[in-house]
């Protein structure tokens, strides 16, 4: 699967999986019609929900506008996650003291889904973007400490105590020891983070939102439209996965010592 | 944390080094006491309306008073009863249904490089995106959610089975195979036990996500459960309902969590003993 390469007689299995697939779907639903309309779509039909949402908008707006904002919002949340999260967890995987005291709170706060801070978001700040953003931003917030923590503890301690024989000061100790040794770690809680916004984004745009992924999605059950319903999940797939690869890229980049 | 003084080596040492009992104990009271005393403050302090943010005390109150009066029809633990029904269904049935197909596909290389892709793609789709079509198809009573969370709990239970499956020591599979044993039985009776571990490491994971499913497909389809009782607190802008339900999800949710651990250190023990 990931991390594995995939050899090219994987891939070409892979896509002919898709062909198949997509044939499939032509006979069951335009030719053979053993699937009613009613549930799910032709390939005609897709296309043409596709065509609408691109050129003519759907749902309040065109396909890129739902696409970007979605986007945004999930990059919000993410970066500011992200930026409180990994110093956070680094503090506490640093100092005991620290994860005394912060360990309990986050215990307590840890079992709760991020879906579920969805209403709470939306009676403390309504159904604008502000809610999906705290809300996002808690999703991606906890996989962020609970694997920057467990990145610093998993630093060998001779590491540390060798740079500081060396005489390294407090902030280079930082920049070039915990960092770099749990980076490994911190990406993991990233690529977790960036999962758990999407689910997050696309439960709180279905729940109430003006533009969006999501929104498209409620708009599309609501008009009971198959074919829309499938474009916004094919986008929101797209969506993730290009974000996941940014992150795939950025990580390689980032740790170029680290073996793939 | 005195890290400036004295020699280079010793700080670094004791800042890492085990705190005592106590020490722990204390700074972990200190920290909740930090945590709901800013929350009693920001309530009381009138900068936002108690409706807002209600005080501990007040949501507490609330908690335990859902208890025996019921809220839109039913009480507390009577949604809670309702949403984990829906919960042990979605779960099962993706438990079902993954971990064969996991087993399968590690099995099969050509079911692998058949099935893999596709899955692959699947997995990008955010489970809660499926509610228009659980809607569509199965309704919003049982099947609709039943199905979102069958989406959210089914990846981690194929992919921790294909796991095991493909990391079984060669030689009991080549044992097997040399005693003439065929696909059939060698999936039943090599990988299957082999792969145990894997398998509820990836349980764990997946009644995680089925839970977190469950509460998302509530919230925008089910007319009830505990994911009701947020809609309905939320819609009468009641944050100490809103709050109390989160409890109770956060609740359930941490004893589905150490249920299985339990589980996964028996299941543990008992192969270190054979």
């Amino acid at each position: 699967m990931s991390g594995e390469r995939l050899r090219p007689s994987r891939l070409a299995v892979g896509g002919v999986t898709f062909v198949a697939v997509i044939l499939l779907w032509y006979v069951a639903t335009s030719a053979a019609q053993i699937i009613p309309g009613v549930y799910f779509p032709t390939p005609a039909e897709a296309l043409q929900a596709l065509r609408q949402i691109s050129f003519v908008g759907y749902a309040d707006g065109l396909l890129y506008q739902h696409f970007f904002h979605s986007c945004w919002l999930v990059l919000l949340g993410f970066a500011v996650a992200v930026g409180i999260g990994v110093p956070l967890g680094m503090l506490m995987g640093w100092s005991r003291r620290a994860e005394a005291a912060i360990n309990p709170v986050f215990l307590l706060l840890r079992p709760i889904p991020p879906l579920a801070w969805i209403p709470l978001a939306i009676v403390w700040l309504g159904l604008g973007d502000a809610a999906k953003v705290l809300v996002i931003w808690f999703a991606a917030f906890v996989p962020a400490v609970i694997n920057s923590y467990a990145g610093v503890r998993s630093i060998e301690p001779y590491l540390i105590e060798a740079a500081r024989s060396l005489g390294v000061r407090r902030l280079q100790l930082v920049r070039e020891v915990l960092v770099p040794g749990a980076l490994p770690l911190i990406f993991t809680g990233l690529r977790l983070s960036l999962q758990a916004c999407w689910t997050t984004l696309v439960a709180g745009e279905l729940i109430g939102a003006i533009l969006g992924l999501g929104h498209v999605l409620y708009q599309a059950g609501l008009d009971i439209f198959p074919a829309m319903i499938v474009v916004g999940m094919v986008s929101v797939a797209i969506a993730g996965g290009l974000m996941t690869a940014a992150l795939g890229w950025l990580e390689v980049r980032a740790m170029p010592w680290h073996p793939r | 944390m005195a890290r400036g003084s004295g020699d280079a080596v010793a700080p670094a040492i004791a800042s890492r080094g085990p705190l005592s009992r106590s020490e722990v104990a204390l700074l972990g009271c200190a920290g909740l006491l930090a945590f709901f005393g800013l929350w009693a403050l920001a309530s009381l302090s009138g900068l936002t309306s108690r409706q807002f943010l209600p005080p501990p005390w007040t949501v507490a109150a609330k908690f335990v008073e859902l208890t025996y009066e019921p809220f839109s029809g039913y009480t507390l633990q009577q949604h809670l009863l309702s949403s984990f029904a829906r919960f042990g269904m979605g779960f099962a049935l993706a438990a079902l249904v993954g971990v064969p197909l996991g087993l399968l596909l590690g099995w099969f290389r050509w079911l692998d490089a058949i099935f893999s892709p596709l899955f692959d793609a699947l997995r990008f789709v955010a489970p809660i995106a499926w509610v228009p079509f659980a809607a569509l198809w199965f309704g919003t009573g049982i099947g609709g959610p039943v199905l979102i969370i069958f989406t959210g709990a089914f990846p981690p239970c194929v992919i921790n089975a294909h796991r095991g499956a493909r990391y079984v020591d060669r030689r009991l599979v080549e044992a097997a195979q040399t005693l003439g044993a065929r696909n059939w039985r060698i999936i039943s009776e090599v990988l299957l036990p082999a792969s145990v571990p894997s398998i509820v490491a990836g349980l764990r994971v997946s009644a995680g996500l089925g839970w977190q499913s469950l509460v998302g497909a509530e919230l925008i389809v089910a007319s009830s459960g505990i994911g009701y009782v947020l809609v309905k607190g939320q819609a009468s802008i009641s944050t100490s309902i809103v709050m109390s339900g989160m409890i109770a999800i956060g609740l359930v949710g941490f004893a589905i969590d150490v249920l299985l651990r339990r589980l996964e250190a028996r299941l543990q023990r008992g192969r270190t003993h054979d």
